[in-house]
């Protein structure tokens, strides 16, 4: 028998209404590096929270072994205790203190009577910083490093806590090309020196390059664990794995008929607000009306980026590149003259993005186009009530009233609250972000009733999804996007869930 | 605003004979009005019962009419600045500012009047003009140059403050002409006549609760035709009798004191205006939609700095407007005047409902909050609480009322 360090045993974890991990195992064999991959929401983040104790013993079932003796972690102390340590995608450093105080941030060095021995702190993080490779100084603020150098300050703070298990949450998914092989450099430096790392990743052709195993999660559930060096796993395969879903007859039927261009949108590139890096980069793609169109990409490719840039620079600067609605070039630099443009955009975080939850449903209907009820400054309540009225009725909202709080509206209804707002701002082009996470599946079938009928009144339609099958059950033309480049664009009858995801994986090759 | 819960079956009527069907649609249980709207009738049942209660322990001298004349010429002013305090709040800021730019105001009006001679209206207009710069200065910074409204009037608290010992050199100005004074201290009266009590007073109350009835009954009738829910209309009708009774009763008892003050119509009419601005403008509704979540009104195209900008005009102007009828009723000015009423008027607005975080809150619920605040405080007096006492109870009803907020909404949180 291998000798495994981790083996986690039929793990089952739900969520009120979710079943999130469905007989879930893993095991991890002592001095590798074992990837993990799947879809968004496959499950992945979710495993790693049971094993490093976010989600405290007792709150799963199943069994976790850990150098063989079975753990029962009640939070991250005990994980980081028994030197299991995961670094999140989001990055949990404190951008005001040095490197050595958040190195040692919870793990104080400390001298007699309890102070903190400043000499220590700063000469044992020079140490670690410079088995991670990090020339800097250990007093620089955190808020000075580029997030390269922050995430193996993060790497760092790992091996201070004497790392046995070292998880990491998509790594490189926001570091540019070198620092993504200079990071991965690294992760082969540590296993050689004796660190067993687990490493999700969307990136395949980093999988194939560094992995020695790889376990592939779909849906909650594994689907199989690959021996990387056997031959038998190429990147085909683990999608296959990854996406091996059945297409269901779950799409209403639509007759597509695809009329002029509405919208193109040309050489189209995006800056990160903060970091100096890309996040849209060159894209150029076209929607004509009566057409729905879609984006696939994975965690991180800049879809959002890409819709939210194109509605009045919303997101990122230096934003360049050129926009045409109906032909005519425009000049979109606020969200009122998208607007007024034509464009529309519903986001993805309808909570934090997209509806005032404490006010009611009249009031958020027409608060994108406030104006059109107005004369002088002076709203028409009666004819917004018969707006909003009409949006419940042709949306089938289920509401007590168009003055009920939308708080209080089931996610699918406020859902087509979003989409009432911005129906009655009259738009030529509707992009829909997620417009289907988190809300039941009747509600889905009604909000892609409600897209059919959009088009077929021909407007045309950009849908941003992270689930495949709601692309090719939805979409006449579909754009695959990775890391900020469109790296693919077929008609619907031409794509696969296989062919798709190859394409949303496609990076780079690395720099060797 | 009483909306009601929607009868079992919607009732279609064609929009023909709206009047009629006025009479007899809408549900009428009192019960589900009030507990659906607790948050709002909250505060009027608060009103009233201290109301009452300070009837019942000054004898009734709280209500007698010259006590009632009173209570509206001690704090009109207070009143006015918890109108643009209440905007700003609902808008998710706050401002600090407010006492320094009533003295500040106040100030430059009294050097202008009384040094300089000048006759009383420049007073005003400059007073006025001040308070729109200094609106300025504090929307140019909060909305453009991005710093928390907080900092920023703490900030023009001190800043103001300090300009009104240096307008004033240090020295209190008084008196003002005649026709100054009357703005807080002038009557309405007199004018058809009476028996021991001003025709006139009671003329404008009639008009007053005539105006209301038709106002609502219109609203009615138009939500009627768009199909909306509304109360039953032997509700509507106590409601408008309620309403009315308590207007008359407040005419009755002023015009057996001195008649009609002039700063009552003047915060009559910003109670009007303003009301009318938060509900029913584009102005108003962008105020509410920031307040309420900033991000989405971004991305409904929302200019959120133009808003910005203007509610801090609209404060200065305000808060001029109040250091006016101050500077008035103290017939001079001050260096210390209006110290603290930034207090006072944030009070009012959390009291009559608003919320901390921004995007709830009425100019009708921060008036009554106002009254609360007005009511207490002059009962006290007349009863003869310490001032230290009066604070305290001033203190803790705050409290009370932002924590019942506060409970309240976590309710409303965990109803779904």
């Amino acid at each position: 028998m291998a000798d495994n360090i981790l083996e986690m045993r039929h793990i089952t974890k739900t969520f009120p209404g979710v079943t999130a991990l469905q007989d879930v195992s893993l095991a991890v064999r002592r001095g590798e590096i074992h990837a993990i991959c799947g879809e968004n929401g496959a499950g992945k983040s979710t495993l790693m929270k049971v094993l490093s104790g976010v989600h405290p013993t007792g709150s799963y079932d199943g069994e976790i072994v850990f150098d063989g003796a079975p753990v029962h972690f009640r939070g991250i102390r005990d994980s980081e205790a028994r030197g299991i340590v995961i670094i999140h995608q989001e990055l949990a450093l404190v951008p005001h203190l040095s490197i050595a105080e958040n190195i040692f941030l919870g793990n104080e060095r400390r001298g007699p009577g309890g102070l903190i021995d400043w000499n220590r702190t700063n000469a044992d993080a020079a140490e670690l910083l410079a088995s991670v490779g990090l020339h800097e100084n250990p007093v620089t603020p955190i808020i000075q490093l580029g997030v390269g150098k922050q995430q193996l300050v993060e790497i760092a703070k790992a091996l201070s806590k004497k790392v046995r298990l070292l998880i990491l949450d998509e790594p490189t998914a926001a570091l540019n090309d070198i620092d993504s092989a200079h990071l991965l450099d690294l992760i082969r430096r540590l296993r050689d020196d004796g660190v067993t790392c687990i490493m999700i990743s969307h990136k395949l052709s980093e999988i194939t390059a560094i992995a020695d195993s790889t376990t592939v999660i779909r849906d909650g559930r594994t689907v199989e664990t690959l021996d990387m060096t056997s031959g038998e796993a190429t990147q085909e395969r683990i999608i296959r794995g990854m996406v091996g879903r059945d297409l269901s007859s779950f799409y209403p039927d639509r007759v597509s008929s695809p009329g002029e261009e509405v919208l193109r949108v040309e050489d189209w590139s995006v800056r990160h607000p903060t970091q100096d890096r890309l996040v849209v980069d060159g894209v150029n793609l076209t929607v004509r009306a009566g057409e729905v169109v879609g984006i696939a990409g994975l965690m991180g490719a800049g879809r959002t980026e890409l819709a939210m840039s194109v509605f009045g620079r919303s997101y990122g600067r230096a934003v360049s590149g050129r926009l045409f609605v109906r032909g005519r070039e425009v000049r979109a630099r606020t969200v009122a003259e998208a607007i007024a443009n034509g464009i529309a955009y519903a986001t993805e975080d309808r909570k934090r993005y997209g509806l005032n939850l404490i006010d009611d449903l009249r009031r958020n209907v027409s608060a994108a186009a406030l104006n059109k009820l107005a004369r002088l400054g002076w709203v028409n309540g009666n004819e917004e009530i018969k707006v909003a009225e009409d949006g419940r009725r042709d949306m089938n909202i289920k509401a007590p009233s168009v003055m009920a709080v939308v708080g209080k509206l089931s996610g699918g209804n406020q859902q087509k609250v979003v989409l009432s707002k911005w129906l009655f701002t009259d738009p030529d082009v509707l992009i829909l972000d997620e417009p289907t996470r988190g809300i039941d599946v009747g509600a889905k079938f009604e909000i892609y009733t409600i897209v059919n009928r959009l088009v077929a009144d021909g407007k045309a339609v950009v849908l941003i999804s992270s689930e495949l099958p709601e692309l090719l059950g939805m979409c006449d033309r579909i754009y695959t996007l990775a890391a900020g480049r469109i790296t693919g664009e077929m008609p619907v009858a031409e794509a696969t869930q296989e062919n798709l995801m190859e394409l949303m994986t496609k990076d780079r090759e690395l720099v060797r | 605003m009483t909306t009601t819960k929607p009868p079992a079956t919607p009732q279609r009527t064609s929009s023909g004979d709206g009047a009629s069907a006025a009479l007899h649609i809408g549900t009428s249980d009192p019960r589900a009005l009030i507990l659906g709207n607790l948050r709002q009738s909250g505060i009027y049942i608060a009103l009233v019962v201290i109301v009452a209660l300070f009837a019942v322990l000054t004898d009734g001298v709280s209500l007698s009419p010259g006590n009632i004349t009173n209570i509206v010429l001690q704090y009109s002013y207070i009143l006015v600045l918890a109108i643009g305090m209440v905007i700003v709040i609902i808008g998710g800021h706050i401002d600090l500012s407010v006492g320094s730019v009533v003295a500040l105001t106040g100030a430059v009006s009294a050097v202008l009047v009384i040094r300089q001679g000048y006759p009383w209206w420049v007073g005003i207009l400059a007073a006025l003009a001040v308070g729109i710069l200094v609106g300025a200065w504090h929307g140019f910074w909060v909305a453009y140059a991005g710093i928390p409204a907080f900092i920023v009037t703490l900030a023009g608290m001190l800043l103001f403050r300090g300009l009104t010992l240096r307008v004033l050199d240090n020295i209190s100005l008084s008196p003002f002409p005649a026709e100054y004074q009357r703005v807080a201290a002038g009557f309405l009266n007199g004018l058809i006549g009476g028996q021991g009590y001003d025709a006139f007073t009671l003329l404008i109350g009639a008009v007053a609760v005539a105006g209301y009835a038709v106002s609502v009954f219109r609203t009615r009738l138009a939500r009627i035709r768009y199909q909306q829910p509304v109360e039953s209309f032997p509700l509507f009708v106590t409601r408008v009798l309620l309403v009315g009774a308590v207007i008359m009763y407040f005419a009755w008892q002023l015009a057996h004191a001195r008649g009609l003050p002039i700063v009552l119509i003047v915060l009559a009419v910003l109670v009007l205006v303003y009301g009318l601005v938060t509900r029913r403008t584009v102005f108003g509704r962008r105020v509410y939609a920031i307040g309420g979540n900033l991000s989405a009104a971004t991305l409904s195209g929302v200019k959120v700095r133009t808003v910005n900008f203007w509610m801090f005009v609209n404060m200065g102007f305000l808060a001029a407007v109040a250091g006016v009828i101050y500077s008035s009723r103290s017939n001079g000015a001050q260096p210390a005047a209006g110290n603290m009423f930034e207090l006072d008027a944030i009070a009012a607005a959390f009291i009559g409902g608003a919320a901390v975080t921004g995007g709830v809150g009425t100019v009708v619920g921060a008036m009554v909050g106002g009254l609360i605040m007005a009511v207490m405080s002059n009962g006290m007096q007349l009863m003869g609480v310490d001032q230290s006492m009066q604070s305290v109870v001033k203190g803790l009803v705050l409290l009370v009322a932002v924590a019942f907020d506060v409970y309240n909404k976590r309710r409303a949180g965990s109803a779904r």
